[in-house]
């Protein structure tokens, strides 16, 4: 057919709506990346995929939906992930399901497919991995496993991009065929139960969508949906004590009183014969190591599991440090020049000012941290997307299980260290909602990307650079004990509960895929840096005029004389910077400090980090460039060092910095975050208790680090200048 | 009175050691957890190794590895393969 003659709109009538299911892990989301070419997350732990999400594209002269749900292993609705996915199968509108498996797993995935077989809905199973299994010698008869199953079965690698255009085609013609029922054979005395009811149904010419066999199957495994259709009949009173003694049966015949697991124990012995019929092991597995297992051997040693871990973060806080440090001074002096060329233009003061002082320096100093973000965000794509996440978990679990948490809550708490939006999102996978609430209460205090900006502006001021990597990661590790500290005293009083049971997969060590580690940095670097052109120029705006208005005309006329007067260099500009300093303090910005100035004394804090505090509530980035603004304000005048960090190290003690970034640490994460939190907690009233939760830990903790730090240097207890 | 058999859970498999699971003592949703990830009666599992104190086990079961808590791992009675 020539392209041209092609009707104008092809969708409406040749739609396949389609679900794709399939275990945790198999390569869901990769394959729909294969498929679509769509930008989704892909990752390497149980459970990336915890909403559903749509993508759609077109293929020849059909336009196909497809519908990712959560990775769930069996069809039950008890997690989260688990109902999304059952609930979608069971109530919502779709043609078709591809079912995804791992090709070297297929015991383990087929339990599922086994139970999708039952839902009565055309099926196409997609053979994923096909390239490993045929690495690990694993040789899968695809026609004749489709012949046993009665379900189409094709061979496919979203990795390696195989077999994907069959798969397409095989979904069309699927679509376009008649609906054939999937082959299940039971044992044989859950057989003759069906037969009974199958038959029963037959006498009393009982006639539905789906066969008799199928009904009696559902109806037997106490599938909750045909039980209502059936519920309301008139043949249901003869049917029901015939159903009772039949399940009854089974459970004798099983040595059980769960009907769940008996069929679950059918399905494995059903899967068991079909593998032995298709699937062939060239090699035997177990005799050699496999690689997953040598790395095991290292990477979870139960001595050095724990410390080649932190080994390993250690690593990534001093690359994110020193090799982030090296395109800084470049992208500095950047603005710099950025600024007075722009500067150069502009003709009236107070515009000039606006943009060179408040836009450019408040974003600049934002964008200066790019290359510190880029590294720990790869440094937490390789952690999700090699495996090693759920090592850890294994390596944490006893630990963190001491602390109240769940091995699990490691996933979004390491999601943490990169943005708090994402962590909130990924506590999902949390089955229990008190380990899930107390999980979201904490991941605060891992510190995130964006808090990083603050901390290398300090720990640059005040720390030589070869240590100062070290002292970024003491911060970051700091953040983390006091989480699990706060876990334990939220577990011992807010939270108390039933321990949530501890069952996870460990999958395969994998090579991270260059391009998706790329895509997820990418996108999150855009992200990082789109809201640094649009939400922190706004807010760099907005602090600018609070810092800069009113104008006070008495100041001006007090200092100029004076400055005019001036016999030597150093005086005017010791005298300008105390202009700029006395118009500072009496603008709006410096009256709003002035005003919670009391409340922040106590630990060591002048008004101009309140300040910037308040600031950082509406996004961690703008403190930095709050403080970029309001000492660029007062800085003027002492040319000595132009750098923000000149600044710093020169107007505020050591004791006080400390204090200050204790509360960066601890405090209510940003606007946006906070929002997410409020959602997935599920309240508003939860956002107050953790304000109130964060505040307190903050000022109670950066009290102590205050008097601590004063009690250790000897220093006195002054504020800022 | 009945004599008491020592029953065997999958903790007191050493490192290494495979095993028949016999009985879940698990119930609900663990019970449908465990068995979703294939620990039924008549599955064959191999204690892979610990994490630190002990607290968690890593098993083969299948072509999977699975990680259980000390807790979940007692809940599952084994009989030692030969
Ligand atoms: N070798 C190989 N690896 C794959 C294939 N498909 C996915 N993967 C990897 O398997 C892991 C899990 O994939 P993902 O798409 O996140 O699985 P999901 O949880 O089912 O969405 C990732 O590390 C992928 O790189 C494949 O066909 N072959």
């Amino acid at each position: 057919m020539m392209r041209e003659t092609a009707p104008v709109c092809p969708v409406t009538e040749n739609h396949i709506r389609i679900a794709l299911v399939g275990q945790p892990n198999v390569g869901k989301s990769m394959l729909i990346n294969a498929i679509s070419n769509a930008r989704l997350h892909v990752g390497n732990f149980s459970g990336v995929t915890v909403e559903k999400s749509e993508v759609f594209f077109d293929y020849n002269d059909f336009h196909f939906t497809i519908v990712d749900l959560p990775g769930t292993y069996a069809f039950t609705d008890y997690s989260i992930e688990e109902r999304v996915t059952h609930d979608f199968l069971t109530n919502e509108d779709y043609d078709l399901i591809i079912n995804v498996v791992d090709s070297t797993n297929l015991d383990k995935n087929l339990q599922l497919t086994a139970e999708l077989m039952t839902m009565n809905k055309k099926m196409v199973l997609a053979l994923n991995m096909s390239d490993e299994a045929e690495r690990e010698g694993i040789e899968i008869d695809a026609p004749y496993l489709s012949q046993l199953l009665n379900i189409p079965a094709v061979k496919v690698s979203a990795a390696a991009h195989t077999g994907i255009e069959k798969l397409i085609e095989t979904v069309i013609d699927t679509y376009n065929q008649p609906m054939r029922e999937p082959k299940l054979v039971f044992s044989e005395a859950v057989e003759e139960e069906i037969g009974i009811i199958e038959r029963y149904l037959d006498e009393h010419h009982f006639k539905a969508a789906i066969s008799n066999r199928n009904i009696a199957i559902n109806l037997l495994q106490n599938e909750k949906k045909t039980y209502r259709t059936l519920h309301d009949l008139p043949l249901w009173t003869e049917l029901q004590p015939q159903l009772i003694e039949a399940d009854k049966h089974i459970e004798t015949h099983h040595d059980t009183d769960d009907i769940k697991e008996v069929f679950a124990e059918e399905y494995a012995a059903f899967i068991r014969g079909v593998i032995a019929g298709t699937v062939h092991y060239r090699e035997q597995a177990s005799e050699k190591k496999s690689l997953t297992e040598r790395v095991d051997d290292l990477l979870i040693h139960p001595v050095l599991g724990i410390p080649i871990f932190l080994f390993l973060m250690w690593g990534l806080f001093q690359l994110t440090f020193e090799i982030g440090n090296i395109p800084m001074e470049w992208i500095d002096s950047f603005f710099g020049w950025f600024g007075d060329v722009v500067g150069a233009t502009i003709s009236n003061e107070d515009i000039r000012s606006l943009v060179v002082d408040g836009v450019i320096a408040g974003v600049g100093a934002v964008v200066l941290f790019t290359p510190n973000i880029i590294i720990l965000f790869i440094g937490i794509a390789l952690l999700e997307s090699t495996g090693y996440m759920s090592r850890v978990a294994f390596l944490l679990d006893g630990i963190f299980h001491k602390f109240g948490l769940h091995g699990q809550s490691f996933i979004p708490l390491v999601t943490g260290f990169g943005c708090s939006i994402p962590a909130y999102m990924s506590a999902r996978i949390l089955k229990n909602d008190s380990d899930r609430l107390l999980t979201l209460f904490i991941i605060g205090f891992m510190s995130c990307g964006a808090r990083l900006p603050v901390y290398v502006l300090f720990t640059g001021a005040f720390f030589a650079p070869g240590i100062a990597g070290n002292v970024l990661f003491a911060i970051y590790i700091a953040g983390a004990v006091i989480g699990l500290i706060a876990a334990k005293v939220l577990k011992m009083t807010a939270f108390r509960g039933e321990d949530e049971p501890f069952v996870m997969e460990m999958p395969k060590y994998r090579m991270p895929s260059l391009k998706l580690v790329w895509h997820t940095v990418l996108t999150k670097t855009v992200m990082y840096l789109k809201k640094a052109g649009t939400f922190i120029a706004g807010a760099s705006m907005l602090v600018w005029f609070l810092s800069n208005y009113p104008h006070s005309d008495s100041v001006a006329l007090e200092y100029a004389p004076k400055i005019e007067a001036a016999a030597e260099q150093t005086e005017m500009e010791k005298l300008s910077a105390e202009a700029a300093a006395k118009q500072l303090e009496q603008s709006y910005l410096g009256r709003i400090g002035k005003t919670i100035e009391p409340l922040f004394e106590p630990i060591g804090l002048d008004w101009k980090l309140a300040v910037a505090l308040q600031a950082g509530l509406a996004a961690k980035e703008v403190v930095v460039s709050t403080l970029g603004v309001l000492y660029s304000v007062s800085d003027e005048a002492s040319e000595t060092d132009s750098s923000l960090v000149g600044a710093i190290r020169e107007h505020i003690p050591f004791a006080s910095a400390v204090s200050f970034i204790v509360v960066i640490m601890l405090y209510l994460p940003c606007l946006a975050a906070s929002v997410v939190f409020t959602r997935e907690a599920g309240g508003i009233k939860y956002f107050f208790y953790l304000l109130l939760f964060t505040s307190a830990t903050a000022y109670l903790l950066a009290l102590i680090a205050y008097r601590l730090t004063l009690l250790i240097t000897g220093a006195s207890a002054v504020l800022p200048h | 009175m009945r004599l008491k058999r020592k029953m065997h859970t999958l903790t007191d498999c050493p490192r290494g050691c495979s095993a028949t699971v016999v009985k879940l003592h698990a119930k609900g949703p663990l019970k449908q957890r465990l068995v979703s990830f294939g620990i039924m009666k008549g599955a064959r599992v191999e204690v892979i190794g610990f994490a630190p104190i002990k607290s968690t086990v890593e098993i083969k079961i299948g072509r999977m590895r699975l990680a259980l808590r000390k807790e979940e791992a007692q809940m599952i009675e084994i009989d030692h393969d030969a």
